[in-house]
């Protein structure tokens, strides 16, 4: 017993001087992350937040540059036939999985037959549905050899699918469509993901997995550039509370954070200057309107008058402190595959006591007389929703309209979104899994789930058919913004803000940079001493 | 005493299993599943999940499996962190836990102590007014509002320790999470050995001491401080339960891999299985700790017998 403390104090010793001979040589990233992944089996997962894990451990056939834009990954070169229906890759040479195996067609014929098995229970396997046969194989009406993947040799890829995918390129940067380790996989089952089993193809290979302390990865130099890669060990930390990484990030004991405090952002202003990073980002949040049968809310010169009134921009600066972006437009700005001016709300620019009056017009036109119409606002719980909402309510009641706020807790509240739930108005959030127009336009396609207000309109899926079956990019961008103009118009959904991405990056970071997809993988940065 | 111990055991058995069968129809109750996310899944893809995670039998059913189990020692697979079973998750968080909650413990009891004795002893002196004055201050400062500050102040300003993490190994990750536990019970502790001691001084045992002409220090160690940290003692058992279960605030706000947080986490996710190991887990602790606190009982007042 008295003993143990001399040995451990030896050990200590030990260790000290091991560690401090490695970090000589080593750079080590540590990387702050909204909270921890659900599970490094990419089928499962879904969120952000592990695809920026994932990302680093995997590569897939096309991967995001620094900028955020596709380039080429394990395939270095692929054809698309005529009709735009056939994706032929082929695979490079040198793509190795981290236990020195090389990474074959075969590889990613595993995985995506994989995502789409029903007894993976994969929640993003209907992100692959493009591919040929992947519902019926989803929905057990086919077996998984009948998915249009195949493997014609070890180094060239071939995927089919149902119609021309204008944005498939976009969508294979998903997490959902990361090759496997086969041999793996099939040894391990459920476990092979652990550290010392996980057998990665990408820049970095698992170490560790502890939950809600980190997760450590190490350079895989079994990996086609790994002479390139500049950090030698990445440690992932996840922080649900955004001011813990803001004081570990000014202690420098973090060099990047993935969000920040929006509490503190006059305070990070003005003290961290270049340091913090404010873009814009694939996201959109918007107010569905749906009102029970006879409603009002049910007459779009209503729903218009509601969203003439919305000041977006007291909304954005003082409830969100500027960590969003007004929003006139479901589709958000700056995304790819769309036309140059896309659609938007005409009164931005506005001044808001004439937005005021235009409103008010429109509600006599609709016969809702002041004073007469109630509106309950729905949301889940959040300090910034329940202001937001607050805030809005306020601004209806410039127009005659009441509104009651109605707080709901988040697992519950989106259950009943879902589920068809009877609401006035609520909000919601969407993230964009590829840059593509139709990836926030289809949220509004009759028969969608995720269409809350349960809104339909021939005219629009009409066109969102049309545009689907289009090839050349001009023309299908014009037919969705066509779409997107109805929408605007008969606004079943309003467009309240656009997301921005945040992020605290250290001075000392090279090579980050601000894009769209708020995408920023490992491999493409370095760190200065 | 050791047949009181075995049947004080033997009563956790009933205990536990109502509270393990309350909890897992009452978290069944809460709107919502562990895989109602943003954004809803595709019903198809839902039902694979439930099939998967069995949880598409009926509740009786579920419950029967669960406990059977249970009864194994086997938590099940975690909803929400699924690359780890629950047992896993314990394994490496509750060491963690328990680590920071008795250097936590025991400086305050040491500190506590020392303080409520001090202050006792010079009752209605400076010090004892400057005591009672920062065991107050200390009760009613939330450590959510404790911690950042000595984050902030040591980590950040100072840059002495670090601001947040864990190191198994580097003690210096230690520092500021337990000092942030254990200050609101050094104060509590303070106060309750300072009432109990000025009491206890005025008891007639210790009266009697002092007519023998003992010691003044074995009169105040031995008598009147053995007797006055009975309610302190009855006060630490729940409370060391509380602390050696880890807390939300401070894993939070320091960033510790204890299992502190598993509980709120696996509450707002409907991590069935990972609430109840959480459940099971703070469960014992209580029941041990008050078991461990009636026995102290003997040690510290020979009146107390269990015979």
């Amino acid at each position: 017993m008295t003993r143990l403390p001399l040995r451990t104090g030896a050990c200590l010793l030990a260790m000290i001087v091991a560690g401090a001979g490695a970090a000589a040589a080593q750079v080590t990233l540590v990387r702050g992350n909204d909270t921890d992944p659900a599970t490094l089996d990419h089928h499962l997962t879904s969120t952000v937040a592990e695809s920026r894990i994932l990302n680093d451990l995997y590569e897939g056939l096309v991967v995001q540059d620094a900028r955020g834009e596709v380039v080429p990954g394990v395939a270095e070169s692929w054809e698309i036939s005529e009709d735009g229906l056939t994706y032929s890759f082929k695979l490079r040479d040198d793509a190795k999985w981290s236990n020195g195996d090389p990474v074959v067609a075969g590889d990613f014929v595993f995985a995506l037959r994989r995502i789409v098995t029903p007894a993976t229970a994969a929640v993003y396997a209907n992100i692959l549905y493009p591919i040929l046969n992947a519902e019926a194989v989803a929905s057990g009406q086919m077996t998984p050899e009948e998915l249009g993947v195949e493997a014609v040799d070890d180094h060239t890829l071939q995927i089919t699918l149902n119609a021309p995918t204008p944005y498939f390129l976009e969508l294979l940067t998903h997490q959902s469509s990361l090759p496997l380790h086969p041999a793996t996989v099939e040894a391990e089952g459920a476990n092979f993901t652990r550290p010392g089993v996980m057998v990665t193809n990408g820049a970095y290979k698992l170490v560790s997995f502890v939950p809600n302390d980190r997760i450590v990865m190490e350079k895989n130099e079994h990996f086609h550039g790994a002479q390139d890669i500049a950090v030698d060990r990445v440690e992932w930390v996840p922080f649900e509370d955004r001011s813990a990484c803001l004081r570990r990030f000014e202690a420098q004991e973090v060099q990047i954070c993935t969000d920040v405090p929006a509490e503190q952002m006059s305070y990070m202003r003005q003290n961290l200057g270049e340091k913090l990073r404010i873009a814009p980002y694939l996201g959109t949040y918007y107010l569905p309107v749906k009102g029970a049968d006879g409603s009002p809310l049910k007459d779009k010169r209503v729903r218009q008058a509601i969203s003439l009134v919305l000041d977006r921009d007291f909304i954005a600066e003082q409830v969100w402190q500027e960590t969003m972006l007004s929003g006139y437009s479901i589709v958000p700005p700056g995304i790819s595959n769309y036309v140059e001016t896309p659609p938007s709300l005409d009164y931005a620019e506005e001044d808001l006591l004439d937005r005021e009056d235009r409103a008010k017009a429109l509600l006599e036109e609709a016969g809702v007389a002041e004073g007469s119409l109630t509106v309950q606002l729905s949301y889940n719980s959040s300090e910034n929703h329940r202001n937001t909402m607050t805030a809005i309510a306020d601004m209806l009641k410039n127009i005659g309209i009441n509104a009651t706020l109605n707080e709901m807790e988040g697992t519950n509240y989106f259950n009943y979104l879902k589920e068809g739930g009877a609401f006035d108005i609520v909000r919601a959030g969407w993230i964009g899994d590829y840059s593509d127009p139709q990836n926030f336009l289809f949220l509004f396609e009759g028969g969608v789930p995720f269409n809350y207000p349960r809104w339909e309109n021939a005219d629009y899926d009409a066109l969102m058919d049309r545009a689907a079956q289009t090839q050349d990019l001009d023309a299908r961008a014009q037919i969705m913004a066509e779409a997107e103009t109805i929408l605007l118009d008969e606004v079943p959904a309003i467009p309240l803000l656009t997301y921005s991405s945040r992020a605290l990056v250290s001075d000392r970071v090279q090579g980050y940079e601000d894009n769209l997809p708020d995408v920023h993988q490992t491999r493409w940065l370095s760190l200065s001493q | 005493m050791l047949r009181y111990t075995l049947r004080r055991l033997a009563s956790a058995v009933p205990t536990v299993f109502i509270i393990v069968t309350l909890t897992f129809f009452m978290i069944r109750l809460a709107p919502g599943g562990p895989f109602d996310l943003e954004r809803p899944l595709d019903p198809l893809i839902m039902e694979n999940l439930k099939r998967a995670y069995n949880l598409d039998g009926s509740l009786w059913s579920q419950y029967l499996t669960y406990m059977g189990n249970l009864l194994r020692g086997d938590l099940g697979p975690s909803f929400t962190k699924r690359d780890f079973s629950v047992n896993d998750l314990f394994a490496s968080g509750l060491p963690v836990s328990m680590l920071l909650g008795g250097l936590a413990i025991s400086l305050a009891v040491l500190i506590g102590t020392v303080l409520g004795a001090i202050a006792a002893l010079r009752q209605n002196s400076w010090l004892d007014y400057t005591i009672v004055g920062l065991a107050t201050f200390g009760i009613t400062t939330p450590n959510f509002v404790v911690a950042p500050l000595l984050s902030l102040f040591f980590g950040v300003i100072l840059r002495w320790l670090p601001a947040g993490g864990w190191s198994a190994s580097d003690p210096a990750y230690w520092v500021l999470p337990v000092v942030t536990l254990a200050l609101p019970q050094v104060a509590v502790i303070a106060r309750l050995v300072r009432g109990a001691t000025i009491e206890a001084l005025r008891s007639n045992h210790v009266r009697t001491a002092r007519a023998y002409g003992l010691p003044a220090r074995t009169v105040v160690v031995k008598h009147a401080l053995r007797a006055a940290m009975l309610p302190a003692v009855s006060y630490l058992g729940p409370t060391a339960a509380g602390l050696l279960t880890g807390s939300v605030v401070v894993e939070t706000i320091f960033g510790l891999p204890g299992i502190g947080r598993y509980f709120v986490q696996g509450a707002l996710g409907r991590d069935y299985t990972l609430v109840m190991g959480t459940v099971v887990v703070i469960a014992l602790f209580i029941l041990l700790f008050n078991l461990i606190v009636d026995l102290l009982y003997t040690l510290l007042d020979p009146r107390v017998r269990y015979d």
